[in-house]
């Protein structure tokens, strides 16, 4: 809803800590969710998060969230699905170039990360491109899936080479939100329309055919 | 035809790709003028409704004696026009420095990636990435937006294609284009307070260049300037502001109100209004603005834009003076 997606901007301090302590509360159940399987929680929690995030946020499901780094402002509401910043046909008074009724996504998001204690050195970071595939799949359970892949003292082998160079090529969004550029192995319901992309080693060699 | 012995079709040296000098990113002369130091002219070339190739040419003509580089704009407006990469192969033949324009708008990752290519192995020396204007404004309204990346994120990808070598998936190339990474920034429109923020992000992104949207109120991208500067951006970008001739007060704000992104001061449009002969009114403006935009320091060229009058743009260019003073640092040994 408009407005509560409004009111959760104004009030991104509160809800940049709910999240930080959500975050913690998640990673620290990564046994639990990989005891239970991650392909079977797949569909409730993405559920949950829909509703949840869905009141909050006027949430997509992406599956890659970055509302930490963009004000709490969801950036997927912005009508060109920008993820870095403003285009540059904002109209006079911050509204929205495509849908003149709504403000603009961006001027929201730099008015919430001012009011969050690292949104504004978060907003800076350079985000990558939407991995399409992981719409509709649950971000949370990534974020625990990430982490608790990155703990392990080798790091997975069985990423695509793909997510890895995305990993690389925009370290800085995959520091601070690690869902952004996910490469730790993905359960098959949190990939749509896709074989699993699990299976091309990172030391494949260049110019296998992949499609 | 076993043992058929076919002749290497290519030469090895006139078709080689155009390497960088030392230092350079590209083999761009817009680059060359830039990093020589002098104020370099950009100038937008407007696609023609057409398949003739001299209605390209005809265009061309009035700017390549007057600009470093010719911007061959990508379906601006969300209008339908001859492509830019259509553009890119007349003009690479006939010589010009081109400015290809990619917008995110009408074209996905795949598509960008191998255009890029393409336009690299045309001899095309410039990128800039845009995101672009919605659908909406366009001739063609209910077309299905694109937008799987955003100009940051292009110019990621671009600049990983280019120093990476490799594309976004992390593939490899055997040759990768050597390409001088422009971006675009429009300091004039909310939000204000964040635009030069926008641009250091853009610069981190990869941005070599920037060629700004037009610029018509002067303090306020003279405020975005010393932001730039305070922020040491302008160490780090060349900036080419942009600018355009406006026909008359009409035009003025038809403009203000249908093309998104442009900012016209009512003092302008008044201007516009009392004027004997608003479209001269209009062209010294420009000159004016271009003389203004080249005092504020970090600004290290312009961008001349007027729609489908190229011979305008020649004419503002060559009256502005501003090639001549280089020819006067050449004499001077400069």
């Amino acid at each position: 809803m408009y407005a509560v997606r409004r009111f959760a901007v104004r009030h991104a301090r509160f809800f940049e800590s709910l999240y930080q302590v959500f975050e913690r509360l998640v990673v620290a159940l990564a046994p639990v969710f990989e005891a239970v399987g991650y392909q079977r929680l797949e569909r409730p929690v993405a559920l949950s998060e829909r509703l949840i995030k869905g009141f909050l946020f006027d949430c997509r499901m992406c599956g890659q969230c970055v509302l930490s780094s963009t004000g709490m402002s969801c950036p997927m509401n912005c009508p060109k699905n920008l993820r870095n910043g403003p285009c540059g046909g904002v109209r006079e008074g911050g509204f929205c170039e495509v849908r003149p009724e709504m403000r603009c996504v961006w001027v929201e998001a730099w008015d919430g990360a001012r009011r969050m204690r690292d949104g504004l050195d978060r907003i800076r970071a350079v985000q990558p491109p939407v991995d399409r595939a992981l719409e509709g799949s649950s971000a949370w359970l990534r974020v625990a899936r990430e982490k608790a892949a990155e703990r392990r003292p080798t790091q997975p082998t069985t990423a695509d080479l793909g997510r890895s160079v995305l990993a690389r090529v925009f370290a800085r969004a995959r520091t601070l939100d690690v869902a952004t550029a996910p490469i730790a192995r993905e359960p098959e319901a949190a990939r749509r329309n896709q074989p699993e992309a699990g299976h091309t080693s990172v030391h494949a060699p260049s110019g296998t055919a992949r499609d | 035809m076993v043992g058929l012995q076919t002749p290497e079709p290519y030469d090895p040296i006139l078709h080689a790709p155009l390497l960088p000098p030392v230092g350079h990113r590209s083999a761009s002369i817009l680059e060359r003028v830039l990093r020589k130091g002098w104020f370099a002219v950009t100038a937008e070339l407007n696609p023609p409704d057409s398949a003739d190739p001299r209605d390209v040419l005809r265009a061309a003509e009035p700017l390549k004696d007057v600009a470093d580089a010719v911007n061959a704009t990508d379906a601006s407006g969300a209008n339908c026009h001859m492509s830019s990469m259509g553009i890119c192969s007349i003009l690479s033949r006939a010589g010009l420095g081109i400015v290809l324009q990619i917008s995110c708008r009408d074209r996905n990752r795949i598509a960008i990636q191998g255009d890029v290519l393409g336009a690299a192995a045309m001899g095309v020396g410039n990128v800039l990435c845009r995101t672009g204007g919605g659908v909406g404004v366009g001739d063609q309204p209910g077309t299905k937006p694109v937008f799987d990346l955003d100009s940051v994120s292009l110019l990621r990808t671009l600049r990983t294609m280019r120093d990476d070598g490799t594309f976004l998936s992390g593939r490899k190339l055997s040759t990768p284009p050597r390409i001088f990474l422009g971006a675009a920034e429009n300091p004039c429109i909310p939000p204000v307070e964040w635009r030069a923020d926008r641009l250091e992000k853009k610069v981190r992104a990869g941005a070599d260049f920037i060629q700004t949207n037009y610029i018509f109120d002067v303090p306020v991208f003279a405020e975005f300037m010393k932001r730039v500067r305070d922020m040491g951006l302008d160490e780090r970008v060349f900036i080419l502001a942009g600018v355009g001739p406006l026909a008359s007060a009409k035009t003025a704000r038809w403009m203000r109100r249908n093309v998104p992104g442009v900012h016209i001061p009512e003092a302008i449009i008044d201007h516009l209004e009392k004027a004997a002969n608003p479209a001269e009114e209009g062209k010294k403006l420009c000159i004016d603005m271009i003389q203004q935009v080249r005092e504020i320091a970090g600004v290290k060229g312009v961008h001349v834009m007027a729609y489908r009058r190229e011979h305008l743009v020649y004419e503002i260019i060559k009256e502005s003076g501003i090639l001549q003073e280089r020819l006067e640092v050449k004499a001077r040994g400069a």
